[in-house]
């Protein structure tokens, strides 16, 4: 076993010290992994947006009181999140394909489906939709019912309430999780290079089979996963300081406020 | 510089050399093979590895008396697998190319190989580059006919690479494809199936000089040659010419 490990490790040490050869190969793909990374990108942007607006409805219908309205998002929210991603891929893709009806739908068939990119997005969107609908759900019910209260006191309607209090409140509690879902897709949008899509990883499994440099390839794919993790880390940090201000307000200078305002026990944890 | 840090490394394989001289002792030889390749390697209806690739496998293993575990790897991973000592030879169906022979040794060939573009019966497609403007193409990632394509006509067509030739069978079925660009003998096995049944080799055959062989790690010359001299075997006894004889009715070494 440890012979093993040293010899892979002095072959590789070997394949390093020869001549120029895995540089002009880095050099050669490189762009291309990079045209990848576009590509990732935007599948997991427009996933990620389509997916939030899709579990809007979903989470009020989850939530609804009529039994056809929350048992039919019960059965999606069940049905996608407890199936693998790669499945439901493969069932939007190779899928869909198998029914001879689709393929005569005209632009639908040639722009749409027949494509593996919206093939893509589709089967994310969908699988997206499903985590984020069941985030909502748990914000919803977690709006302070205080605050209700005091829409109610305003007059407000039923559709009001929803429009200017729960639904905005709700957003701002799954804000986080939100993030972390959106990470968790673009790990996820590596199974896009399974339905010839060339991503960041359909470019990289490309590079890898024409120079077989796989270890080198592989390390480099990851960075490049690592520093778009670190781009939407980032993303969702400024939307939390814009759209949750009242929990990032501390960084206000507390001595100038009202006196009267202020919180000796505030102040002291500023410190 | 270069000179040390290379008897360095030379140093160090001899090291792990003769700690892993019990091992190869123990004559059993792991052989990889794809499983998504029919006719010559699929999953049987039973579970195991069979087809042409696995048949020759197991008669060269019958010849140089040896103890011979089949196992299957997707498709490109099965080069770097190797290379992990995962297994220590590859019979699936590869081709000698350059890129792959400064990575792996190539034995002696099997069987040689054509590429032919395959479309729909109906369809005027041909390997003409002016035909081939705009239309989707597939073949399988990591194989020259995927970098047949890639080279050839990545420019002006749209090349898909597909995970597994059944894959590209399958989008081509569903009208994605306008041509499949595949190696001939096994787009031949699959127009005798019901799916594959509208579709016939369009233009020329495109002989690229292409010999299967089977793979090995460079350093492994011994089993290398102990490969040879039992197809070299199977050759002239006669067990090749039975195996060719179950899956096509004509001669393909």
């Amino acid at each position: 076993m440890l012979g093993e490990w040293i010899l892979a490790l002095s072959e590789w040490l070997l394949t390093l010290t020869q001549g120029q050869e895995p540089w002009d190969a880095y050099a050669r793909y490189l762009p291309r992994l990079m045209d990848g990374v576009w590509v990732t990108l935007q599948l997991v942007i427009l996933s990620g947006i389509a997916g939030f607006l899709l579990a809007i409805p979903l989470a009020l219908m989850r939530i609804a009181r009529s039994p056809g309205l929350w048992m039919l998002a019960y059965a999606y929210i069940f049905f996608f999140r407890g199936t693998p991603l790669l499945v439901q891929i493969f069932l939007v893709y190779y899928g869909l394909s198998q029914f001879e009806s689709l393929r005569n739908l005209g632009w639908l068939w040639t722009d749409v489906l027949s494509q593996p990119y919206w093939c893509a997005i589709i089967a994310f969107t969908l699988n997206t939709s499903a985590y984020i609908a069941e985030l909502f759900r748990g914000a919803i019910q977690a709006v302070p019912v205080g605050e209700l209260e005091a829409a109610q006191a305003l007059g407000m309607s039923r559709r009001q309430q929803y429009q200017s209090v729960v639904l905005p409140r709700a957003f701002g509690i799954i804000l986080p999780a939100y993030g972390n879902e959106v990470i968790l897709m673009l790990k996820g949008s590596a199974l896009a290079s399974t339905i010839t899509l060339m991503d960041l990883m359909g470019a990289t499994r490309g590079a890898i089979a024409r120079t077989y440099l796989s270890l080198e390839f592989f390390l480099l794919a990851g960075l490049l996963y690592l520093l778009m993790t670190a781009l939407l880390i980032g993303a969702f940090r400024l939307l939390e300081r814009v759209y949750n201000a009242h929990q990032h307000a501390t960084h206000l200078s507390v001595k100038k406020l009202d006196a009267q305002l202020r919180d000796e026990h505030l102040e002291q944890q500023v410190k | 510089m270069r000179g040390s840090k290379k008897f360095l490394s030379a140093a160090l394989i001899l090291a792990s050399a003769s700690l892993l001289a019990p091992n190869a002792m123990a004559d059993k030889i792991r052989i990889a093979t794809e499983g998504a390749y029919a006719p010559f390697n699929f999953i049987d209806s039973s579970g195991q590895p069979g087809g042409f690739d696995v048949d020759i496998a197991l008669a060269l293993c019958e010849k140089m008396q040896a103890e011979c575990e089949i196992v299957t790897q997707d498709w490109d991973g099965i080069i770097p697998a190797l290379r992990a000592r995962r297994y220590d030879a590859i019979i699936a169906s590869m081709s000698i190319t350059e890129e792959r022979e400064r990575v792996v040794a190539f034995t002696d060939p099997y069987y040689s190989n054509v590429l032919a573009l395959v479309a729909a019966q109906g369809s005027d497609l041909t390997l003409d580059p002016e035909a081939l403007k705009g239309k989707n193409l597939g073949a399988q990632r990591a194989t020259i006919a995927g970098q047949y394509l890639e080279d050839q006509f990545g420019k002006i067509a749209n090349i898909r690479l597909y995970d597994t030739q059944d894959n590209a069978y399958l989008d081509l079925a569903a009208g994605r494809l306008d041509g499949l660009l595949s190696d001939k003998l096994p787009a031949y096995d699959w127009m005798q199936t019901e799916a594959g049944a509208n579709f016939a080799f369009k233009g020329e055959d495109i002989d690229i000089d292409d010999k299967v062989a089977i793979a090995v790690r460079q350093q492994d010359q011994a089993l290398k040659e102990r490969f040879n001299a039992a197809i070299q075997a199977i050759r002239e006894d006669g067990t090749y010419a039975e195996i060719n004889a179950k899956y096509f009715p004509f001669d393909i070494y």
